[in-house]
C-alpha cells in the first residue's frame, strides 16, 4: 500500500527557475503554495520553494536565493493566485518578487518593509504608518462602502471595499491579514507535539485536517506508518468535519437569504453533530485527535453504533431539507445566477476545492490522489458547473450526502487494531509534506525538522488563499445586498490565511 | 367635542404606544415558533427599549441637530397616526382634523426625518439604507393611497373612522374591489414595516438592510425611541388593516367601561391573529432581491387600481 505522497523536489537555478514552473503550467499543475525559509544560519541566504500538484503527486521547484540576490521572477502571470502569496512572501520572509503588486498584504504597518518576522535573526521591527492604497475606480456616480472589519455580525474580521454604482458593484477589493498570529514564526518555537496542536488550529473549522496533513509531514520525516485503523479513525473525523461545516454553511445560506426556517434545522442537525461527538471523541470539535502516528481516540462498539446511526438519520433529514431549499421558488431566485464564477474563469484563477467542484473542476483529492483509506473507498467527486450560489450550494448537498455514506462505510470496514504506532526516537532532520483535502480544499502543510528533532520551519497553507480572489470576480456585476450571499457561499477562511 | 370624547382619544393613542411592543414581542413569539426555535419572551421588545432608555447616548461628532431631533419627530408622527386611526372606538375627534391622506403624509414625514438623519452622518451604510427606503417609499405610498380611494369610494369619505363605521353596517355586503384592496394593503404593511420578503427585520448582514442601515449609527434613548416608533407602525399598520377590511367590534361610543372591555378584547384578537398570520407570512418566504422589491410594490399598486376600477364600473 503505498501509504505516503510522491513528492519530487526540483532544484533549479534563477535562469531555470521561470522555464520550470511554465512548463508545470503548461502541463496543467496547480500551485499549491509559495514560501521561503531562512537559511542564513546554514550560510545560504533564503530558499525559495514553489509546490505544485500535477496528477502523480507534489513537485517542488526549489530555488536558493543568496544574500544580496535579485528578486525572483513572479509568477503570478502564471497563477493569478500567487499575487497574494508573493506580497505574504515579501512580508514575512522578506524575499521579493520581481515587479507585481508592491503593497503589503499580511503586514498591517505593525513592522516596517524590510523587516522579516519569519528570518531567524527577527527580533521585533519598527511600526510604520504608511496607509494602504485601495485602487480607486473614478467615474459619474461611482462610490465606496467599506465594510468591515468589525462587522454587525460575530464573523472573522477581513475589510471589503466596494466600489459601486447605485446598487450594481463595479469592484470589490479585499483587505486581509487582521488576524495575522505569527503562527508559521510560532511553529519554530515548538516542540513537535505543541506544534501538531498549533496547526489544528491555523483555521479551526479545518482542525482535522490541518492536523492529519501534519501528522503526515512529520509521519514521512520520522518513518512512521499508521495503523489501518487509525487511517480510517481519521477519514472519519474528516468526514464529521466536512459535514459539520457543511450542515452550518447550508443554514447559513438559507439564512442570509432571509429563509429562517433552514438555518434552525441545520443548525439543529449539527448541534446533533457535534453533540455525539463530544460524546463519542470526547470533544465537540475533536481538535487533538490525530497524532502522530494515528490517532488519540478510540472507538467502541456502541460509539461505532450512535456514529452508524446518527449518518442515516442525518441523511434522511438533509434530503428533506434538501427538497425543501429545492423547491422554494423565493430562495432559488436568490440562489440561482448569482456569484458566477465561470469554469473558464475559475481554471485561470486557479481556484480550487469546493467552489473549482461548482464552477465544473471536478478535482477532489480523495479521488485524485487517494491516500489511505480512500483508495479503499472510491469517492464520488461532487460537481456542479454553474459557478454560481446554487451551484454551490449543490455541491455541499452532494458532498454532505457523500460524506455521509463514506461515513457508514468507514464505520463497516473499520479494519480492528491499534490505533496508533508506537512512539519513536525522533528521527534525524528532514523534510516532509502533507495533502489532505479539507472540506474547503486541499490543505498543505510543509514540515522540515533540524537534526535534534525540533522544527525549522511549517508552512500551513490553507486552500482560501486561491479563492479569495475569485470572491472579487464573483460579486462584479452583482448588486450589493447580494455580497453577503456569495460570501457565504464561499466561506473562505480568513484565520487560515493570516498566519 | 366633549370632555368624553378628548378622553377616549387619549385613551386610543395610549393603549397604541403602550400595546405597540406588545405585538411586535408577539410577531417575534411566532416567528420563533414557526421556525422551531425557543421563542424569546413576549415582553422582550418592552425590555429592549427599557435597556436603550438607560444606557448613554452617543452622536457622532459632526451630527446636525436634525440628527437628534428626527427620533421624536419618527415618534411622534407615529403617535399622531395612532389618533386617527379608529383601533378601538369611532369617537375620535381628532379624526376629523386629518383623514387617511394626511395619515399616508404623517407616514411620508417620518420616512423623510429617518433618510434625513441617516444620510447626515456620512457613513455609506446610512446613505445606502437612505437610498433603498426612498425607493421602497415612493412605491408604496401611491399603492396605499390607492388602497385608501378604493374604501372611500364605497364610504362617500376619506375618515378612516367614517369608512370602519360605513363597512361595519354593511355586515354583509361583498365588495370584491375591497379583496383586491385588502391584498394590496398587506403587500404595502410588509414592505413598509420592513418585513420578509421586502427586508429582513431580524438581520446582521449590514449590506442587505434597508430600515436598519438607516439607524446604524443610532443608540440609547434616540435608538430606544426609533424601535419603540417601528413597533408603533407595525401596530398602526393592523390597526389600518383591521378598520378598512376587518371593522368589527370597534365600539362607536367607548364611554362605557363594559363596551370600552369589549373593544379591547376584540382588538386583542384581532391582533393575535394578525401577528401569526405575519409570522408565517415571513416564515415561508425567502427575502426578495431587493430589485424585485418596485416589482412586488407595482404589483401591490396594480392590485390597488384594479380594486378601484372594480369599484368603479360595478358600482356596488
Amino acid at each position: 500500500m503505498n501509504a505516503t505522497l510522491a513528492v519530487e523536489h526540483a532544484p533549479v537555478t534563477r535562469e531555470q527557475w521561470l522555464p520550470r514552473i511554465e512548463a508545470l503550467h503548461a502541463a496543467g499543475a496547480r500551485l499549491l503554495t509559495l514560501w521561503a525559509s531562512d537559511e542564513r544560519d546554514h550560510g545560504e541566504g533564503d530558499l525559495l520553494r514553489a509546490a505544485f500538484l500535477q496528477p502523480g503527486g507534489v513537485v517542488i521547484v526549489e530555488l536558493a536565493l543568496p544574500d544580496g540576490a535579485a528578486p525572483y521572477p513572479r509568477i503570478d502571470e502564471l497563477f493569478p493566485a500567487a499575487a497574494r502569496l508573493q506580497r505574504a512572501l515579501r512580508d514575512l520572509s522578506g524575499v521579493q518578487a520581481e515587479g507585481g503588486d508592491r503593497r503589503p498584504w499580511i503586514r498591517h504597518g505593525a513592522w516596517s518593509d524590510g523587516d522579516a518576522p519569519l528570518r531567524r535573526d527577527f527580533r521585533g521591527g519598527t511600526p510604520d504608518p504608511t496607509p494602504y492604497g485601495f485602487v480607486r475606480v473614478r467615474g459619474d456616480g461611482v462610490h465606496e462602502i467599506a465594510v468591515g472589519p468589525v462587522h454587525a455580525g460575530t464573523i472573522e474580521p477581513g475589510h471589503f471595499r466596494f466600489s459601486v454604482v447605485g446598487e450594481k458593484v463595479l469592484r470589490l477589493e479585499q483587505r486581509l491579514g487582521y488576524v495575522h498570529k505569527g503562527i508559521e514564526r510560532r511553529f519554530t518555537e515548538l516542540a513537535p507535539a505543541a506544534a501538531r496542536r498549533l496547526a489544528a488550529r491555523v483555521s479551526g473549522d479545518s482542525a482535522v485536517a490541518f492536523a492529519w496533513a501534519f501528522c503526515l509531514a512529520e509521519e514521512h520525516i520520522r518513518g512512521v506508518s499508521v495503523p489501518p485503523r487509525a487511517t480510517f479513525l481519521r477519514a472519519l473525523l474528516l468526514e464529521r468535519e466536512r459535514i459539520a461545516n457543511h450542515l452550518g454553511d447550508l443554514g447559513a445560506l438559507g439564512n442570509d437569504a432571509g429563509f429562517g426556517v433552514g438555518l434552525a434545522q441545520f443548525m439543529r442537525l449539527k448541534e446533533d453533530l457535534l453533540r455525539v461527538n463530544a460524546q463519542v471523541f470526547g470533544a465537540r470539535y475533536p481538535m487533538d485527535a490525530v497524532v502522530t502516528g494515528g490517532v488519540a481516540i478510540e472507538l467502541t462498539p456502541a460509539g461505532a453504533a450512535l456514529l452508524q446511526q446518527q449518518f442515516s438519520v442525518l441523511a434522511g433529514e438533509t434530503e428533506r431539507l434538501r427538497a425543501i431549499y429545492d423547491d422554494h421558488a423565493g430562495m432559488q431566485d436568490r440562489f440561482l445566477g448569482c456569484g458566477k464564477v465561470p469554469g473558464e474563469l475559475a481554471r485561470r484563477l486557479g481556484v480550487t476545492g469546493l467552489v473549482a467542484r461548482a464552477s465544473g473542476i471536478a478535482r477532489d483529492l480523495r479521488v485524485d490522489l487517494p491516500l489511505p483509506p480512500y483508495d479503499a473507498l472510491a469517492v464520488r467527486c461532487a460537481s456542479a458547473a454553474g459557478g454560481d450560489v446554487a451551484a454551490r450550494v449543490a455541491v455541499r448537498f452532494d458532498e454532505l450526502a457523500e460524506s455521509l455514506r463514506l461515513g457508514g462505510e468507514l464505520l463497516r470496514r473499520l479494519p480492528p487494531g491499534e490505533v496508533c504506532a508506537p512512539a519513536q526516537a525522533p528521527a534525524p532532520g528532514g523534510f516532509g509534506v502533507g495533502l489532505v483535502e479539507g472540506w474547503r480544499g486541499p490543505v498543505f502543510v510543509a514540515l522540515e525538522t533540524a537534526t535534534d528533532g525540533s522544527i525549522r520551519r511549517c508552512h500551513p497553507h490553507d486552500p482560501s488563499w486561491h479563492n479569495w480572489p475569485a470572491l472579487e470576480h464573483a460579486i462584479i456585476g452583482d448588486i450589493v445586498p447580494d455580497f453577503p450571499l456569495i460570501n457565504k457561499s464561499f466561506n473562505l477562511s480568513y484565520s487560515g490565511v493570516d498566519l | 367635542m366633549n370632555a368624553a370624547a378628548v378622553l377616549t382619544q387619549l385613551f386610543a393613542v395610549i393603549v397604541a404606544v403602550a400595546a405597540a411592543p406588545l405585538f411586535l414581542g408577539w410577531v417575534n413569539v411566532c416567528r420563533a415558533w414557526l421556525q422551531n426555535r425557543r421563542a424569546p419572551p413576549l415582553a422582550q421588545p418592552y425590555r429592549t427599549i427599557g435597556k436603550l432608555l438607560h444606557k448613554e447616548a452617543v452622536l457622532a461628532h459632526d451630527v446636525s441637530p436634525l440628527f437628534r431631533f428626527a427620533p421624536y419627530a419618527i415618534f411622534g408622527s407615529m403617535a399622531t397616526a395612532a389618533a386617527i386611526i379608529p383601533a378601538l372606538g369611532l369617537d375620535l375627534p381628532f379624526a376629523r382634523a386629518a383623514d387617511a391622506i394626511a395619515l399616508v403624509g404623517l407616514f411620508a414625514t417620518a420616512r423623510v426625518f429617518a433618510a434625513l438623519a441617516a444620510m447626515d452622518t456620512g457613513t455609506a451604510f446610512g446613505t445606502l439604507g437612505a437610498r433603498r427606503e426612498m425607493m421602497l417609499g415612493f412605491l408604496a405610498e401611491p399603492a396605499l393611497l390607492m388602497v385608501f380611494f378604493t374604501a372611500s369610494l364605497i364610504a362617500g369619505s376619506t375618515e378612516l373612522p367614517v369608512i370602519a363605521g360605513t363597512h361595519q353596517s354593511h355586515t354583509l355586503a361583498v365588495h370584491p374591489s375591497l379583496a383586491f384592496a385588502a391584498i394590496a394593503f398587506l403587500m404595502v404593511l410588509l414592505a413598509e414595516n420592513a418585513r420578509i420578503p421586502v427586508d429582513n427585520p431580524s438581520t446582521h448582514l449590514e449590506l442587505t438592510m434597508i430600515h436598519e442601515a438607516m439607524v446604524l449609527e443610532y443608540s440609547a434613548r434616540h435608538l430606544a425611541l426609533i424601535e419603540w416608533a417601528a413597533a408603533l407602525k407595525l401596530f398602526n399598520y393592523a390597526c389600518m388593516g383591521f378598520a378598512l377590511f376587518l371593522p368589527w367590534g370597534v365600539a362607536v361610543d367607548l364611554a362605557s367601561p363594559p363596551v370600552l372591555a369589549g373593544a379591547l378584547a376584540v382588538l386583542a384578537a384581532k391582533l393575535l391573529l394578525a401577528g401569526a398570520a405575519l409570522a408565517l407570512i415571513e416564515t415561508v418566504n425567502a427575502k426578495i432581491r431587493i430589485f424585485r422589491a418596485p416589482e412586488f410594490l407595482a404589483f401591490a399598486f396594480m392590485l390597488a387600481v384594479l380594486g378601484l376600477l372594480v369599484r368603479l364600473l360595478v358600482q356596488e
